[in-house]
C-alpha cells in the first residue's frame, strides 16, 4: 500500500468517490461554525470595532491561496518526475481555486482597510505581492488554456510553475525591501508578543479548517472533472478512428 | 556557438530584422510619459528611473518573439535541437544575441532619454549600470517565456502576461537602483541584488527553456 496507488486514475475516482460527501459535509459544517461563531459570538475589538470580523474571511482566503499554489508546485513536481496524470490534473484544478482565494482577500482586505488605514489599497509588501501572486496564477491558467494538447500543457505549465515559483519568492522579498509596510505582521506566530486573544484565535481556527476542507473539495470535484473530461475526450477520438 | 551568436546577430540587424524597432520604440514611449503627467520638470526627474525602466522592460519584451518564433517557422528550431551543441546552450547564446541586440543599445540609449526627463546628474551612471546589469536578466527571462509560447499561434499576448510578471523583481532592483542613485542615496544594495537575479537567470533558466522547447518540438 503506497500513495502512488492513488495515481491510478480508475482507484482515484473511486476513493474520491467514496471521500467526496465526507470531505464536502465537514467543510460545510466547519465553514458554518466557524464563520457564524466568528461573527455572531465575538466580541467587538475595541479599537476596530464590527470590521475586525472580516478577519474570519479574510485570513483563511489569504492561507488558501498561498497554499494552493504550493500544492500546485508539489503536482507540478509529481508530474514532471514520475508522470502521473492525475497530479497534472490536480495541479490545473487547483488554480482557479487558487485565484479566487487571492481575490476573496485582497477583496476583504481592501473592505476592511478603507474605514481602518483609509485607504482601499496601499503598496504595502503583503498586499503587493498578494496582487503579484494573482497575475502569476493568471499566466498558470492563460497557459493550461492556451494549449491544446494535454500532455504538453502539462509539460508546460508544470516548467512554468517551478520558475514562477522562485520568481514569486524573489518578488516577495523584492517588495519588502521596496516599500515600508503598513499590513500588521503574521496574525498567528509563535513568537511572543502582541498577540490575539483566545476568544478570536478559536473561531479563526475552527474557519482556517473550514476553508481547507472547503479547498479540498473544489479541488476533488474539479479533479473528478478533469478525469471525466479526459476519458470523454478519448472516447470520442476513438470513435472517429472507428 | 559563436557561428550560431553571428548568425541571429546579423539576422537581427539586417533588413527585416527589427533591430531599430525596440529603440524606436523606447524613445516614443518615453516622449509619450510628459504627454500624459505634464511637462513640470520636477515630476518628470522624480519619475524619470522608473518611466525608462519601465520602457526599456517593454522595448525589450516587444523584441522577444525574434528568439525563437521565426525559427520554429522556417524550420531553423528543429534543427538547432538536432545539432550537436546542447540545446541549453543554443538557448544560452540565443538570449546573448537578444540582449546583444536589444539590451545593450536600450542601455546606451537610455541616457540620451533621460535628459529629456530631467534626470538629475548622479543618476546617470546609475541609471546606465542598473540598465547594463539589469536587461541581461530580461533577455534570459524574456528566453524562457518565448520558449513556453514557440509552438502557438497568437502566443505574443500570452507571452506578455507569462512574462510580466517574472520581470517584476528585476524592475524592483533596477528601478530603486537608479531612484537612489539620482537621489544621491547609496544605491549598492539594490545593484547587488539585481546583479545576483541576473547571475541567477543566466544560470538557471536556460535549462528551464531548453526543456519547454524540448516539449514543444514533440
Amino acid at each position: 500500500m503506497s500513495i502512488w496507488e492513488y495515481a491510478n486514475p480508475r482507484k482515484f475516482m473511486q476513493t474520491s468517490a467514496w471521500a467526496l460527501p465526507w470531505v464536502a459535509g465537514l467543510a460545510v459544517v466547519t465553514l458554518l461554525t466557524g464563520l457564524v461563531w466568528g461573527f455572531f459570538f465575538t466580541v467587538d475589538d475595541y479599537r476596530q470595532g464590527a470590521t475586525v470580523k472580516i478577519l474570519f474571511v479574510h485570513v483563511p482566503a489569504a492561507l488558501m491561496a498561498v497554499n494552493s499554489w504550493l500544492m500546485m508546485l508539489v503536482c507540478s513536481l509529481i508530474w514532471l518526475i514520475r508522470r502521473h496524470h492525475v497530479s497534472a490534473l490536480a495541479a490545473k484544478a487547483a488554480a482557479p481555486v487558487g485565484v479566487t482565494m487571492t481575490l476573496i482577500a485582497l477583496f476583504t482586505g481592501a473592505i476592511w482597510g478603507q474605514p481602518m488605514w483609509g485607504t482601499w489599497w496601499a503598496w504595502d509588501p503583503r498586499l503587493t505581492s498578494f496582487l503579484i501572486l494573482f497575475l502569476f496564477y493568471l499566466g498558470y491558467i492563460a497557459l493550461w488554456e492556451a494549449i491544446e494538447d494535454p500532455d504538453t500543457a502539462a509539460d508546460l505549465t508544470s516548467v512554468l510553475c517551478l520558475v514562477g515559483s522562485i520568481f514569486a519568492l524573489l518578488s516577495r522579498y523584492a517588495v519588502n525591501f521596496w516599500n515600508q509596510g503598513l499590513h500588521q505582521g503574521a496574525s498567528l506566530s509563535l513568537a511572543p508578543g502582541e498577540r490575539m486573544a483566545m476568544a478570536f484565535k478559536l473561531p479563526l481556527y475552527v474557519a482556517m479548517a473550514g476553508f481547507v476542507l472547503l479547498f479540498v473539495t473544489l479541488v476533488l470535484i474539479r479533479t473528478r472533472t478533469e478525469i471525466r473530461a479526459r476519458r470523454l475526450r478519448a472516447l470520442e477520438a476513438r470513435g472517429r478512428m472507428a | 556557438m559563436i557561428a550560431l551568436l553571428l548568425r541571429d546577430l546579423r539576422l537581427a540587424t539586417r533588413a527585416g530584422g527589427g533591430f531599430g524597432l525596440g529603440l524606436a520604440f523606447f524613445l516614443i514611449v518615453t516622449v509619450l510619459v510628459p504627454f500624459g503627467v505634464g511637462p513640470e520638470g520636477g515630476t518628470l526627474a522624480r519619475i524619470a528611473p522608473g518611466i525608462l525602466w519601465v520602457g526599456a522592460l517593454l522595448a525589450s519584451l516587444l523584441s522577444l518573439d525574434r528568439i525563437f518564433a521565426l525559427d520554429h517557422e522556417d524550420g531553423s528550431l528543429d534543427l538547432l535541437a538536432t545539432a550537436p551543441i546542447p540545446l541549453e546552450s543554443v538557448v544560452a547564446v540565443k538570449a546573448l544575441a537578444h540582449w546583444l541586440t536589444t539590451g545593450l543599445p536600450l542601455t546606451l540609449a537610455a541616457p540620451m532619454l533621460a535628459v529629456l526627463l530631467n534626470l538629475p546628474g548622479p543618476g546617470f551612471f546609475w541609471l546606465t549600470v542598473s540598465l547594463a546589469l539589469g536587461t541581461p536578466a530580461l533577455s534570459y527571462i524574456g528566453a524562457f517565456g518565448a520558449a513556453l509560447t514557440v509552438g502557438l499561434k497568437r502566443g505574443g499576448l500570452l507571452m506578455s502576461l507569462l512574462v510580466l510578471p517574472l520581470y517584476i523583481p528585476t524592475l524592483i532592483y533596477g528601478a530603486d537602483c537608479a531612484r537612489r542613485g539620482a537621489a544621491a542615496l547609496a544605491a549598492g544594495t539594490p545593484l547587488l541584488m539585481l546583479v545576483a537575479i541576473t547571475l541567477g537567470a543566466v544560470a538557471i533558466l536556460p535549462f528551464a527553456a531548453a526543456a519547454a522547447i524540448r516539449v514543444n518540438l514533440r
